[in-house]
């Protein structure tokens, strides 16, 4: 994998590549996840 | 108040008592061997593991245990979740307990403990992070003192004292988690000059962010489970405004844990991204991280989402144990298990009987302590004549 | 341009730059070391592993006798690393080529550039002096270890038997020698010439020019001109270093520079936290007080309200009551005078029978 890489420009092209990837993963689970957390209090009142 | 005349006896020879007496003299004649013999005669630490269990348990995992404290009193104080109020005085007396035994069980470790405020008024070495750690826990051990000192101060009775410490609450919280803020990412931050001892998976430019935030899991998760370990074994000692709080504080803390844990789990896995180290999965010491990122942050944080969604406290109380689990085994891969990964295994550390010995005592120190104040002074009661309006 | 003017550019500029050089110390300046610093430079295809320069680092430091005697080689046989009562050892290779196997490779303190156990040291108890070495000063140790932990060599040792007075303990380059103008012990022992003691920079060209020479018997890499930020003690080697149990995957970024980026958030959270708490905790205060100010406006409008229905109720029975009574006294008016008419006619009558 890193064998292969011979600039810091294209490890950096590969690893900031991913993480967006991911972040936007990220984004859209941590959504999907807030609504599992607080689905039963979104209809009634937060106590 | 009514409590107290219903408060259960207890006797001076019960169980607890006999063991931490026992525990307490046997750490006293191992602290005799540990000064006259030195750190061999007591620990396995050597050349190449300076740092054993007393720095990556009593240290590292006290630290981030203690954490609670000024989680709780930000979330109360600062962001003013007032009916969390209850679990203020408890998580303070934990952290300041927590961060004593820290300090306590460093005289064991450094080699000349009487140096140890050296750094500070003889020969301070302020390019290394634990300059600045040393600087943050001595002056947050006085925070928490201060934050503290309304409890004992009550106890006594000095009402003029007791005033003016509670009239600078919310200076001594925020400087608490400005402190907090910046020595539990620091600790993180000591293991940034060793990318070659440490294995990758774990070791990050993140270090400091990522122990910055699992504290916050940790505090919160502590607050629920010494809470519950408390109700065991202090209901008597408990007002009715704490025992109603007490769900409200399990239902919103395991809330907060599980959100708090999501983002871990986000921010651990960026930084496998940013470092490239995919491969390093496939290892054994890949499965190991898998063990720990899905075994005791996946899971605990899935456990807090459903106990906060079917109001399952016992479910929330799993989720918070899983995670204290989880930090520790985090801190003892950062500083035991997955440092010096590079040496053969017969050049690893494994700790020394007596070693886990003075953990042991240490920790049962603490917990004597922690008995002897929540009976005797208004921690899980308001004192009836200092009640107040929240 | 007048004068005051141009005195004027002068102090901006000067200001100016009086920002920009601690501003641009942890990110484009680049510190090269104290010239004319010394260094030793190994050469690994001339040692032949006679032990003498353990012999020699051990009489000059005073250390404590081993157990076995210097002269004794079975002790190469094993891997030894640096301890509390050795400054350097010297370890045996085999590299599987006979010709050259087996290779030994003198081991101690590299006395970095930039040190990790300086970088490390909450007491500043490690100093890189300008002739090279790097020395440690007991006398503020604490005994943290941390330097121990930092040291990417794992060369420094600690003295774990000592209960009162416990040091770290590693190879001072022969510094108080250095400053006397004599040479490290160990070079100065060494029957092969295998070591040579100089200003590194002159050690980095010898080294180019004997694999410059010799392209056979040496590969085309000096270790520790660049790795960890490079260190006074240099190697060169027939074979790949990491045979010699050199770590080749140490990278060559210098220990300050691991860390400076987290002690540079330091300041930051110092000066944020408090905003951002304070802010947070004014916001909380003053949405509290609103609400209960709303919570009071309320209550008062609900009060007004009942007060003036109360009122208009109030003010309708009292009209009401007003006509009332004045219509009672109209007919008590009425009732009087009938009855006085009344009265009159009576009397009359009476009057009238009377008189009749």
């Amino acid at each position: 994998m890193t064998e292969s890489i011979h600039t810091l420009q294209e490890f950096m092209f590969q690893t900031k590549g991913m993480c967006y990837l991911l972040a936007l993963c990220f984004f859209v689970g941590i959504i999907t996840f807030w609504r599992f957390l607080n689905r039963n209090d979104l209809d009634q009142d937060m106590d | 108040m009514s409590e107290h005349s219903t408060a259960v006896e207890r006797p001076l020879f019960s169980p607890f008592n006999v063991i931490a007496s026992l525990i307490i003299l046997f750490g006293l004649w191992l602290t005799y061997l540990r000064f006259t013999g030195g750190l061999a005669a007591v620990s396995n630490l050597d050349h190449n593991n300076p740092w054993g269990i007393w720095i990556g348990f009593d240290l590292l995992c006290g630290v981030a245990l203690a954490a609670g404290g000024y989680t709780t009193a930000a979330a109360v104080e600062i962001f003013g979740m007032k009916k969390y109020h209850a679990a203020v005085r408890p998580a303070i007396l934990t952290g300041f307990l927590g961060y004593s035994m820290v300090a306590f069980a460093l005289l064991y470790d450094v080699g000349q403990p009487w140096r140890l405020p050296y750094p500070f008024i003889i020969s301070p070495g302020v390019t290394s992070v634990m300059f600045e750690v040393g600087a943050c826990v001595m002056l947050y051990l006085t925070v928490l003192f201060l934050e503290f000192s309304p409890v004992a101060l009550e106890w006594i009775g000095a009402r003029k004292l007791r005033r003016v410490i509670v009239r600078l609450t919310i200076l001594l919280t925020i400087f608490g988690v400005l402190l907090s803020t910046l020595h539990q990412s620091s600790l993180g931050a000591m293991f940034l000059l060793v990318p070659s001892k440490l294995h990758p998976l774990w070791y990050s430019p993140y270090l400091p962010v990522f122990f910055f935030v699992s504290s916050i899991a940790a505090g919160l998760s502590m607050v629920i489970f010494e809470g519950t370990l408390a109700h065991r074994n202090f209901h008597d000692k408990m007002d009715k405004e704490h025992l109603e709080a007490s769900r409200r504080v399990v239902l919103g803390f395991g809330r907060g844990a599980s959100l708090v844990l999501a983002g871990y789990f986000a921010i651990k896995v960026f930084g496998i991204a940013i470092g490239n180290n995919w491969h390093y999965l496939a290892t054994n010491y890949g499965l190991w991280f898998m063990v720990e990122m899905l075994g005791f942050v996946a899971l605990p944080c899935f456990l807090f989402a459903i106990g906060v969604r079917e109001r399952n406290a016992t479910v929330i109380k799993w989720a918070a144990f899983g995670t204290i689990l989880g930090i520790i085994l985090n801190r003892l891969n950062v500083v035991l298990i997955c440092f010096n990964w590079q040496l053969p295994a017969e050049a690893r550390y494994f700790p020394n009987w007596k070693e886990i010995g003075i953990s042991v005592f240490v920790v049962t120190v603490g917990i004597v302590l922690y008995r002897f104040i929540v009976t005797r002074m208004p921690v899980f009661y308001e004192h009836p004549d200092f009640k107040e309006k929240h | 341009m007048s004068r005051s003017r141009r005195d004027f550019l002068k102090l901006i500029t000067g200001a100016g730059v009086a920002v920009a050089v601690p501003l641009t110390a942890e990110g484009h300046d680049h510190f090269t070391g104290y010239p004319d610093s010394y260094g030793i430079l190994h050469d690994i295809t001339l040692c032949i592993g006679c032990r003498s320069c353990e012999a020699a680092c051990n009489k000059v430091n005073n250390l404590p006798a081993p157990e076995k005697p210097f002269e004794d080689l079975t002790v190469l046989d094993q891997k030894r690393r640096t301890d509390e009562n050795t400054y350097t050892v010297v370890n045996k290779y085999d590299v599987g080529n006979s010709s050259v196997s087996p290779l030994f490779r003198k081991f101690q303190c590299n006395h970095c550039m930039e040190p990790a156990c300086a970088s490390a040291c909450f007491v500043a108890a490690f100093t890189k002096t300008p002739e090279g070495a790097v020395i440690y000063d007991p006398s503020v140790c604490v005994g943290c270890r941390y330097c121990l932990i930092a040291c990417p060599f794992e060369v420094p040792a600690y003295e774990f038997h000592d209960p009162l007075d416990p040091r770290v303990v590693k190879c001072t380059m022969c510094y108080p020698r250095i400053i006397e103008g004599k040479l490290p012990s160990c070079v100065e022992a060494c029957p092969q010439e295998a070591l040579t003691f100089g200003k590194r920079e002159d050690l980095i060209a010898i080294a180019r020019e004997r694999i410059r020479k010799h392209p056979d018997r040496y590969i085309n890499h000096i270790y520790g001109e660049h790795e960890v930020g490079g260190t006074s003690w240099l190697y060169i080697s027939g074979v790949p270093f990491e045979k010699l149990g050199f770590r080749t995957d140490l990278g060559i970024t210098p220990a300050p520079e691991l860390t400076s980026g987290a002690l540079a958030m330091v300041p930051i959270i110092i000066g944020m936290w408090p905003v951002l708490l304070g802010g947070i905790y004014f916001i909380t205060q003053r949405k509290e007080k609103m609400a209960a100010r709303e919570l009071k406006d309320a209550v008062n409008e609900a009060i007004e309200n009942t007060q003036a229905s109360a009122n208009e109720v109030k003010a309708k029975a009292l009209a009401a009551a007003k006509q009332d009574k004045e219509k009672a006294i109209e007919k008590a008016v009425e009732k009087a005078l009938k009855e006085a008419a009344k009265q009159a006619k009576e009397t009359k009558e009476d009057n009238g029978k009377e008189d009749a």
